[in-house]
């Protein structure tokens, strides 16, 4: 007999207990907290809070319990709740030559000013799964360095004393205006280097590691060199208005990649490495270097390069590379359609029977 | 059929969840888009509590309109009852508190995803769609910037090609929902995926209708009793789809119907689409009996 989707609001109401109860999970277990995610599964908060452009790890840890462990549902509730903030303002430009360094090297350099800080990283640990961390682990307490009050200069910024490297732009007609705000204005193609960056700062890790990684077979090839990635806090100031000089209103973790790419020269300018730059709050790496490399493939237009390779096309990257975005328009073919497939059914229905009738008639 | 009457709203949030900054920014673009019937007005859609493609623009639209008097009805297939319509008009009963009914003749803002109600729409209504893609020339170009250009030209050669192509290949325009029209005389619009059977009820109707794609970015708008007529040809002129049987529930024979399957055995039943629409008339015949 007919059931009508009567009901509706009683089975979404029931839906959503048992999603509580499935994220509570086994409750002879210890109930998760939001400190402990934030302490021990930092790298997804700092990837949510990235994604989400909303500087909170207490949010960003209590979304990814919510979404129970799902990174993109998290990302999506921490960018809901960040449409509910109003806007004060922008804070001054952060000044990532002034990092207190946490992590920092250079692929392009053996050694050089301020060194090579390794720092906390996953890099050269053989990846073989550690049953130590079964049971409580308590590590050794790490050594650590004084910290120097050395200078840490921008290695590209060494390169570009020496004129071997462009000098940092954003590529667009009003080079030295204020730069955009996408969140603020609906996207407009074409687009300058500081928007694009603002998208892609906020935009899906896998999509821009598969882009990024097209570059390197290939698909845009720029032979990038990892020319420096530092990792660690700066510090971010506001000037209130009523004011009128800056005050420093905490400090928050960056990492920040800049690549150094080939160029040949062109007729007005003569041979120099061209840049492509990545950041991303929190520690998150592979993130900031991917970006770097599809920051670097959008500038074609700008090195007069040809535009072959989906990396290099702007209204490609820029409309797919939002994951709230992506995963809400893929998600919605989950509501019903019947009343368009209805209309389809019907005209499906109709043209074959006329092909039917039409067949008779030549057999006739 | 009853109003549910209007309630307290969680007060952690902004009147509808919006900050009045971003309900100003809408508006405008709102006003814009009344201005220039059947144009693309872009706005700085924002992240909504629901995902983009599930009527984040509609959501962002009604927010923006809604006053504490109104009277909210929420349909998603025609249907006040199916989940993301429920989903919809509750979170406007958590954050706007607003009175809502399943009525169309008591509602004074309707969102709707997919269709148009059945019953004539008054000039003291708004219709506010969910949209999807809001560029009626996106498949036959991705390009924003190409399709930006062809209306700016009223390029719509491509459009007429397309329906043509569909003619010469099947014999009919095969495009059954999403059918595009043009306004007064000027854009080509997409009016969401309606079936191409709701198309008539935009051309002069004395509502409001507000469209708003979140995902896209995009508000445009049909000022009451604007001329939206369908694409066709003079020798092959736009046709609505009917149906041999009336609806099963309520006798209708002018609405759209939905297919629902009753057993594994081919059995099929057809019923209103438009859920207040049959419920209504069922009641009207059954007190006539009495």
């Amino acid at each position: 007999m007919y059931v009508a989707v009567k009901g509706g609001e009683r089975a979404i109401d029931n839906a959503h207990r048992l999603l509580a109860e499935k994220r509570r999970g086994n409750r002879s277990l210890a109930d998760i907290t939001p400190e402990q995610i934030s302490e021990q599964l930092a790298l997804g908060v700092d990837r949510v809070m990235s994604e989400g452009s909303l500087y909170d790890r207490g949010l960003a840890a209590l979304a990814i319990k919510q979404a129970r462990g799902d990174m993109i549902e998290a990302v999506f509730l921490v960018r809901a709740s960040r449409t509910t903030l109003a806007r004060f303002g922008y804070s001054v430009a952060i000044d990532t030559g002034a990092m207190e360094i946490s992590r920092r090297i250079s692929a392009t350099f053996k050694d050089l000013p301020g060194g090579q800080v390794l720092g906390p990283t996953f890099d050269y640990t053989h990846r073989l799964l550690d049953c130590g961390l079964e049971t409580d682990s308590s590590p050794e307490p790490a050594a650590m360095a004084p910290v120097s009050d050395e200078a840490t200069p921008h290695v590209l910024g060494l390169l570009d004393k020496q004129g071997l490297i462009e000098p940092a732009s954003s590529g667009g007609a009003q080079a030295e205006s204020e730069p955009g705000d996408m969140t603020r204005d609906p996207l407009s193609f074409p687009v300058d280097r500081d928007v694009r960056l603002q998208m892609l700062a906020r935009g899906d890790e896998g999509f821009l590691l598969a882009l990024g990684y097209s570059t390197q077979r290939g698909y845009a090839r720029n032979h990038p060199f990892a020319g420096e990635i530092r990792v660690g806090m700066v510090e971010v100031c506001f000037v209130p208005e009523e004011l009128g000089f800056a005050v420093c209103i905490g400090d928050i973790e960056i990492t920040e990649c800049e690549m150094v790419n080939q160029f040949k020269g062109s007729k007005s300018a003569p041979p120099q490495f061209t840049r492509g730059y990545g950041i991303s709050f929190g520690h998150c790496e592979r993130k900031a270097m991917s970006m770097a490399q599809v920051d670097r493939a959008l500038r074609a237009g700008e090195l007069d390069e040809d535009r072959t390779a989906p990396a290099q096309d702007e209204e490609f990257v820029l409309s797919h590379c939002d994951n709230v975005q992506a995963t809400g328009f893929v998600e919605h073919l989950k509501l019903p359609h019947y009343v368009d497939f209805q209309s389809e059914l019907e005209l499906v229905r109709r043209m074959r029977r006329e092909q039917g009738a039409d067949r008779q008639e030549a057999a006739e | 059929m009853s109003i549910e009457p209007a309630g307290c709203r969680d007060s952690g949030y902004n009147f509808a969840y919006l900050n009045e900054q971003t309900k100003k920014m809408i508006r405008r673009a709102l006003l814009k888009a009344v201005a220039i019937p059947g144009y693309q007005v872009p706005f700085a859609s924002r992240e909504m509590p629901m995902p983009y493609g599930w009527g984040t623009g509609g959501v962002q639209v009604t927010a923006s309109i809604l006053t504490p008097e109104d009277v909210l009805k929420v349909i998603d297939q025609g249907a006040d009852d199916t989940t993301n319509a429920v989903s919809i008009r509750k979170f406007f009963r958590r954050t706007a508190g607003v009175a809502t009914t399943e009525a169309t003749a008591q509602a004074t803002v309707i969102q709707t995803r997919h269709r148009i109600p059945e019953r004539a729409l008054g000039p003291d209504q708004i219709l506010v769609y969910q949209v999807p893609i809001p560029e009626p020339l996106r498949f036959l170009e991705p390009r924003e910037t190409e399709t930006r250009k062809m209306h700016a030209f009223e390029d719509y050669g491509l459009m007429h090609v397309k329906l043509y192509e569909d003619i010469s290949q099947h014999g009919h325009i095969a495009t059954t929902y999403a059918y595009p029209v043009k306004v007064e005389g000027r854009y080509v619009m997409d009016p969401s995926p309606t079936p191409k059977f709701d198309n008539p009820k935009m051309d002069n109707c004395a509502a409001l209708q507000l469209f708003g794609a979140g995902r896209e970015k995009r508000i445009y708008a049909l000022p009451p009793f604007t001329s939206v007529v369908s694409l066709d040809f003079e020798d092959h002129p736009f046709q609505v789809q009917a149906w041999e049987h009336p609806c099963e529930l309520c006798g209708a024979r002018d609405s759209y119907l939905d297919e629902v399957i009753i057993d594994d055995k081919g059995g099929r039943m057809f019923v209103c689409s438009d859920t207040d629409y049959c419920a209504s008339r069922r009641m009207a015949a059954s007190e006539a009996a009495e």
